[in-house]
């Protein structure tokens, strides 16, 4: 187990670094720097500005410099627009925003979707499927870009319930609609793959034989079904959670919630390289780490995996 | 006698005659599967009445998607509902551009984005997977790892961080979304490839000399497209679904261009004026179009995929 936990750990160094790599090469290849501006600099004004900022040394010199300062120092440079701020000093203000909305939207996909899959399946072909079955089907068509607006309009325009944005420290009704949005479709897909992992289990020998040696039901469905069904579930979570992080993007956005997909945008929109690449590098640091755990879990709980 | 006199007549003369059965083809066999599957049907006739729609329907547009109606504008709440006198059939936008004309042009956008999208993801990764799969050995391991490494990058961010540096523009999404929509089908490929590659037919053409290039394009790669089309049309709403966010956030398509995400976004920017029907019409053909995408995805799937027969 061990081993297998430190193979998976030498396999994410090289695709963090390829990232950084990839990521700075696309940066400097890019027709003019992140101060070129309406009015041209002079030349000595300019050099003095590069040479603050590193951006004289040789590229490879510069990779090496600023992997170092992230190893070392967890230090991700200057912004490059903003002047008095660090990359570091956005990020610590956004990320926490980000990771409260976004750890609450995975619990509240991963619970609700199970119960919702595990209720369709224990009641195959009645009413309660095939109102979990349409449910799912219609939140597949409504990722966080859309639901976003849609809420808005009904809790916020039509019933006024709750408050359009803002995020005023976490308060719980500043929270309820990002949740909402960012989860309902990997909500809607756990759902579907409990329910035909479920189905498929219910079905299984070793069930027949709980049900045979006549186990109460709730047992069979907890202690016996419920661990094998919830595998295809967990392999689900990485990409799952991959997408809960890029949807935080939409979410900053629509609802000024002030995490770090708000800062990514408007870095891209005023080319602040440092801080898209410092965001970029910890997003796939995140990725690369939660990937990670799902496979350890994985290896962990299914028996029939062994390393 | 009970035995029907007409009817052993009937076979006897067909045996007389030797009549040949038809046999039915995987293709014929799965057709009438996706055939009886109504929903896919129902879901190939949505998306071609879209298709239609969008080649017919400039036809009787009355404004062009630049032109704004300056009649409208400070009035689009009162003026720019959809109407059929002023020929703003779906309203205007904010800026008093004809709806009609935006979705249609959107919806073209957005279409071409999945087609190209799931195009280069056939054709990269059906080649991709079915070399690492047929050639084995150390060039699969790098292969398939670096494949590993790749997927395990948020593509989203990159392809971001692309659109940012190269210009915001449709051409480059395209080339963003053809560069990181092949992953997944390599690997299903070479899955695929390496349960065919031991199957006798394979080991003849060897015998025969046939060399290894035409092995995989005439061998292997005809047997995969059955998988390669379940998942090719799986993948084209995943690739409206990227395109939409990306162009959500203003990143993507530029004006005067636009895409479903980007009429999204517009539409849901004016809501609290109440002209819904600006967010209203992107939306219902984004809905429908993804409800029938999937729906055809399934049905190909049951038609098609040995698994689940």
């Amino acid at each position: 187990m061990s081993i297998f936990i430190l193979k998976r750990l030498l396999t994410a160094i090289p695709t963090l670094l390829i990232l950084i790599v990839i990521s700075f090469i696309l940066m400097h290849s890019a027709p003019g720097g992140p101060f070129t501006s309406e009015r041209a600099l002079p030349p000595q004004v300019e050099a003095n500005i590069n040479a603050k900022y590193g951006l004289d040394k040789p590229l490879h010199e510069q990779i090496y410099i600023y992997v170092k300062s992230i190893v070392l120092d967890f230090d991700f440079g200057p912004s490059f627009r903003y002047k008095d701020r660090s990359v570091n000093d956005l990020i610590s203000d956004g990320f926490p925003v980000t990771l409260t909305y976004g750890s609450i939207s995975a619990l509240v996909a991963v619970l609700f979707g199970v119960t919702l899959g595990v209720i369709a399946a224990l009641n195959h072909n009645t009413w309660k499927d095939y109102t979990a079955l349409s449910f799912t089907f219609t939140a597949q068509v409504l990722p966080n870009f859309v639901m976003a607006p849609l809420l808005v309009l009904l809790f916020t325009l039509y019933l006024g319930w709750l408050p359009g944005g803002g995020w005023e420290g976490g308060k719980p009704q500043y929270i309820i609609m990002p949740v909402i949005a960012l989860s309902t479709s990997y909500m809607a897909t756990i759902a579907r793959i409990t329910r035909s992992s479920m189905l498929e289990v219910m079905n299984s020998n070793f069930i027949r034989t709980a049900k045979a040696k006549g186990l109460p039901y709730p047992r069979i469905v907890f202690k016996h079904a419920l661990k094998p069904a919830l595998l295809p579930v967990l392999s689900y979570m990485g990409p799952a959670m991959v997408g809960l992080i890029t949807g935080s993007v939409v979410i900053d956005m629509y609802f000024s919630t002030g995490g770090i997909g708000v800062l990514f945008v408007n870095g891209a929109l005023n080319r602040d390289y440092s801080t898209i690449m410092g965001i970029t590098i910890l997003v796939g640091t995140l990725t690369v780490l939660l990937n990670l755990l799902v496979d350890i879990l994985y290896a962990w709980i299914d028996p029939k995996i062994r390393y | 006698m009970i035995v029907n006199q007409k009817k052993m007549q009937d076979l006897a003369d067909n045996m007389l005659n030797a009549e040949e059965v038809q046999g039915r083809s995987l293709w014929a066999d799965a057709a009438g599967r996706f055939m009886h599957n109504k929903a896919a049907v129902g879901g190939v006739i949505t998306l071609l009445l879209i298709v239609i729609f969008t080649l017919v329907g400039p036809a009787f547009a009355q404004w062009s998607n630049e032109e704004i109606d300056w009649t409208v504008i400070g009035q689009v709440k009162t003026l720019g509902a959809p109407s059929i006198e002023n020929g703003h059939y779906f309203g205007t936008d904010d800026l008093g551009r004809d709806l009609y004309s935006r979705v249609i042009q959107g919806t073209t956008i957005s279409l071409m984005v999945g087609i190209i999208g799931s195009l280069v993801a056939v054709i990269v990764g059906t080649l991709y997977g079915a070399i690492a799969g047929y050639v084995g050995g150390r060039v699969d391991n790098v292969m398939m790892r670096l494949v590993d490494i790749f997927m395990s990058i948020p593509y989203m961010f990159v392809l971001i961080l692309l659109l940012v540096i190269f210009g915001r523009s449709i051409n480059m999404l395209f080339v963003g979304i053809g560069l990181v929509s092949w992953f997944d089908m390599s690997r299903i490929v070479r899955g695929q490839t390496l349960s065919i590659k031991n199957k006798e037919f394979i080991e003849a053409a060897i015998a025969a000399g046939v060399s290894n290039f035409t092995i995989i394009m005439r061998h292997i790669v005809p047997n995969l497209i059955g998988i390669v089309i379940v998942y090719a049309s799986l993948l084209v709403p995943g690739f409206i679904l990227t395109e939409s966010f990306i162009s959500f956030l203003g990143l993507g398509v530029q004006e005067p261009l636009t895409s479903w995400g980007a009429l999204i976004s517009e539409g849901a920017k004016t809501l609290q004026y109440g002209t819904l029907w600006q967010i209203g019409f992107p939306l219902f053909f984004f809905v429908i179009t993804l409800f029938s995408m999937f729906f055809i995805g399934d049905g190909l799937r049951d038609a098609l995929d040995p698994k689940d027969r």
